[in-house]
């Protein structure tokens, strides 16, 4: 195990995973008011409907396979009747189409972004980075797909990546699984760490900001002008409403 | 019953000029901001004619609004929670920003900048979005005064509603000005729409505002809306809408919108109305009952029942005073002139409107008849089909009978007025022939054509014992709350991000005395202008540029006292 592994493998991810939980506790305490998805469909309309939902669909698609392959052991699985020949033909069908739909939608939306004067205006220099690197990521994770899992033969990253990273949030960093790895996936795994300390300063922080409450809350929310206390800022120190101790507020 | 309190505006729509004080004003406190500058929470558009932005009326493309499905119960017409959500990558609904308008400023530089040549310079119009030059070609109110209407006038949805006939007879009919702002529905449907949960209802007065922290941008509202009054700022990536002015409302002034009106023809204040029975009112089978069912809904203030209702939910007992003497209460139901804007929608709007006779009383006297007698008025209203059908299309789901009950009110107050005011013999016939009393018909005389100040604006104050913050909404933005909109340049993750500092530097003591003291404020030094600052009152050194002869400032006599 050289340093170079150790400083990949251990020291790498744990910096990112730092940078991405760190990072979205200080934006969502800094910075609500930034935290949106800063649509541009206002500005054109026609190829956000084609590229949008196809990227996002495709996206989450990929996100539940990698939550399937990377967190959930073989023997798990195994357990409950899936064998290796279903695991891999469900994967690589269906890792396909989710590919194919991502990269399609990707496609079209740098395109408009690109084209559409007002969208382009809009993209900050964070969103390029962003964009670059997100690319990257489906490009290298698309590339070890087929390269090893359609023509080549099936590389078994059930045995090496997967208990990788189940080795490092259970922290028990065990590098030496990673050290022979194909390059295609090490590539992909390293754009991924960069991604994700790249997320809290992004727009994608509206992923975490998937409106699931909506499906159970009433239609009409009613609030109080005085939620925060008497007055829109609170008591300066010292200048605290005289209170019995223990009385409910 | 659960007594709520409502803050509610109608407007007279006999006394609109189409002056557009109303939006301007509104638009300078308000949206002269980036991101916004296509969006007027306030605009006043010509009628018939398509609106802003263009054809919001027509439902079956906006699917704004409310629906009753078969079984009786209200459902969102763009969809429901499922359907949204699915929607939620890319809103089919959404209006983009050709609809609103493409919004522009000019090049004013090169006024200046440009070589001397043969041509004056002109100044084009450039995009404000992608800051190339443009082809103006539509805006926030491109057919005013029927201005273009040739073109338009045929997509007014509610014409198309009408027989296709009547639309060239109509221009030379009638026209009158329709001064809109958000509703500040009982039943919101951009509320229902919103799916981060950031829009609400505020229990006090009922204003409907966004939370700028909670939302994230999935513009549902803005396709929820049925009047198009929630924007999308497309710098913030967040929704906006006219917040009632409720940091004036809080302390006791009128909205800006109403209080620069010219025509005085706006009126704020109280209604009291059931809670619990909105979503009954709203889910009324026939669409024509609505504007019955929402009448039902708004509680009478003097009802003692009303009072102990209102005491036990805790609204305070000046409110409740201030309910009584509400003119919204009284042009809603004492007099009934008030109709609201499309009941259709289900939303229950609550800014009403009392229709125009003018254009009636404009037919009766072009064709050389008496325009204030009461006989001649009564035959001109029911005989003009199109002007009422048109107002019925607007506040009545298409029902003609109430709209004629108010026009007809509205012209025997002019016949008992005329008669006053000529000291002609009283004729009880008139007010009685409507249903009123005479006293009655002087009272909204007065209310309507006097229309003193006090009455027609009654605002209780805000109750949080919360000087420290009143301190702030008299003098400040309320936008400038922390992460507001208002706040700071563009930050680190886009524009208008980042913690922004409180603004409020000023009292509103310190801001009168400056601007009533003799002495130009900062006079003594010779020091930087603030222009924001100045209070117009003489031209403090520095403010221009120093003449050739001069020294400059800082260098000049005043540098040596």
């Amino acid at each position: 195990m050289s340093t170079r592994d150790i400083l990949l493998w251990v020291v790498l991810p744990y910096l990112a995973g730092t940078v991405f939980v760190v990072g979205h506790l200080w934006r969502y305490r800094y910075d609500r008011f930034g935290w949106t998805t800063r649509s541009s469909q206002v500005y054109e309309s026609r190829l956000l409907r084609a590229g949008s939902p196809m990227f996002h669909v495709g996206i989450l698609m990929v996100i539940g396979g990698h939550v399937v392959g990377l967190l959930i052991p073989r023997a798990w699985l195994e357990a409950v009747g899936v064998q290796e020949h279903a695991y891999h033909l469900v994967a690589t069908l269906g890792g396909t189409v989710a590919a194919v739909l991502t990269l399609a939608g990707l496609a079209i939306l740098v395109y408009r972004r690109r084209t559409v004067g007002p969208v382009f205006l809009a993209t900050t220099r964070m969103d390029k980075l962003m964009y670059v690197v997100l690319s990257a990521v489906l490009l290298f994770g698309t590339t070890a797909t087929v390269m090893f899992q359609l023509l080549g033969d099936a590389y078994d990253y059930r045995g090496s990546i997967s208990p990788w990273i189940r080795s490092l949030l259970t922290f028990q960093p065990d590098p030496a699984l990673m050290a022979h790895v194909p390059l295609a996936f090490q590539l992909h795994i390293l754009c991924a760490l960069g991604l994700f300390a790249l997320w809290p300063f992004t727009r994608l922080v509206h992923v975490f900001s998937a409106p699931l409450g909506y499906l159970t809350r009433p239609y009409i929310v009613y609030r109080t002008r005085d939620a925060h206390g008497l007055g829109s800022r609170g008591p300066r120190p010292g200048w605290e409403r005289a209170e019995r101790p223990g009385a409910p507020r | 019953m659960k007594v709520m309190a409502q803050m509610s505006m109608v407007m007279n729509l006999d006394k609109c000029i189409g002056c557009h004080t109303c939006s301007v004003t509104c638009k300078q406190a308000w949206t002269n901001r980036t991101g916004v500058e296509y969006v007027w929470f306030n605009n006043v558009e010509t009628r018939p004619g398509v609106g802003y932005p263009r054809m919001y009326e027509d439902q079956e493309r906006w699917g704004g609004g409310w629906v009753r499905n078969s079984r009786g119960r209200l459902k969102l017409r763009s969809g429901g929670r499922f359907s949204k959500l699915a929607h939620i990558f890319s809103n089919p609904k959404l209006p983009t920003i050709d609809d609103y308008y493409e919004p522009w400023t000019y090049e004013y530089d090169a006024l200046l900048s440009s070589p001397q040549g043969e041509h004056t310079p002109v100044a084009r119009p450039m995009s404000l979005l992608t800051g190339k030059a443009m082809q103006i070609h539509w805006s926030a109110n491109w057919d005013d005064n029927l201005g273009g209407s040739m073109e338009t006038m045929q997509d007014d949805p509610i014409l198309q509603q009408m027989s296709q006939s009547v639309t060239a007879e109509l221009e030379q009919a009638f026209m009158f000005y329709l001064p809109r702002i958000c509703e500040h529905c009982l039943n919101p449907s951009c509320v229902a729409s919103c799916p981060s949960g950031a829009m609400y209802k505020r229990v006090e007065d009922g204003i409907v505002l966004v939370d700028q922290d909670q939302c994230r941008g999935w513009r549902m509202c803005v396709s929820g809306c049925p009047y198009k009054k929630v924007y999308f700022n497309h710098k913030t990536g967040k929704a906006e809408k006219c917040t009632m002015c409720y940091p004036r409302l809080e302390v006791g002034l009128p909205t800006v919108c109403s209080e620069t009106c010219v025509g005085r023809l706006r009126y704020l204040g109280l209604v009291l109305y059931d809670a619990d029975r909105v979503l009954e009112a709203a889910s009324v089978e026939d669409p024509t009952q609505l504007l019955d069912a929402q009448r039902s809904v708004i509680l009478d203030p003097f009802d003692p029942a009303v009072i102990a209702g209102a005491e036990r939910e805790g609204i305070p007992r000046d409110w409740i005073d201030a309910a009584q003497r509400s003119p919204i209460w009284s042009l809603i139901s004492t007099y009934q002139v008030a109709l609201p804007l499309h009941p259709e929608y289900r939303t229950m709007p609550m800014v009403w409107y009392i229709p125009p006779l003018s254009p009636v009383v404009d037919v009766v006297t072009g064709s050389g008849n008496d325009g204030e007698d009461a006989r001649t008025l009564f035959a001109a209203i029911d005989r003009l089909r199109i002007p009422v059908e048109y107002l019925a299309g607007l506040f009545t789901a298409g029902e003609t009978a109430p709209v004629t009950a108010v026009l007809q009110r509205l012209a025997a107050m002019r016949a008992h007025m005329r008669n006053i005011n000529l000291g002609t013999e009283q004729d009880p016939r008139i007010a009685s022939s409507v249903g009123m009393t005479a006293e009655e018909v002087e009272g909204m005389y007065r209310l309507l054509a006097i229309a003193k100040y006090e009455d027609r604006y009654v605002i209780p104050a805000a109750h949080a014992e919360s000087a420290q913050a009143l301190e702030e909404t008299a003098t400040g933005c309320s936008l400038d709350v922390d992460g507001g909109p208002g706040m700071g340049g563009p930050g680190k993750f886009g524009s208008s991000s980042g913690r922004p500092v409180r603004a409020a530097v000023e009292t509103f003591h310190a801001l009168r005395n400056r601007q009533t003291a003799d002495k130009p404020a900062g006079a003594e030094q010779p020091a930087r202008v603030n222009l924001l600052n100045w209070d117009g009152n003489g031209a403090p050194p520095g403010l221009f540029p120093p003449e050739p002869g001069d020294l400059g400032y800082g260098e000049g006599p005043e540098a040596d006292r």
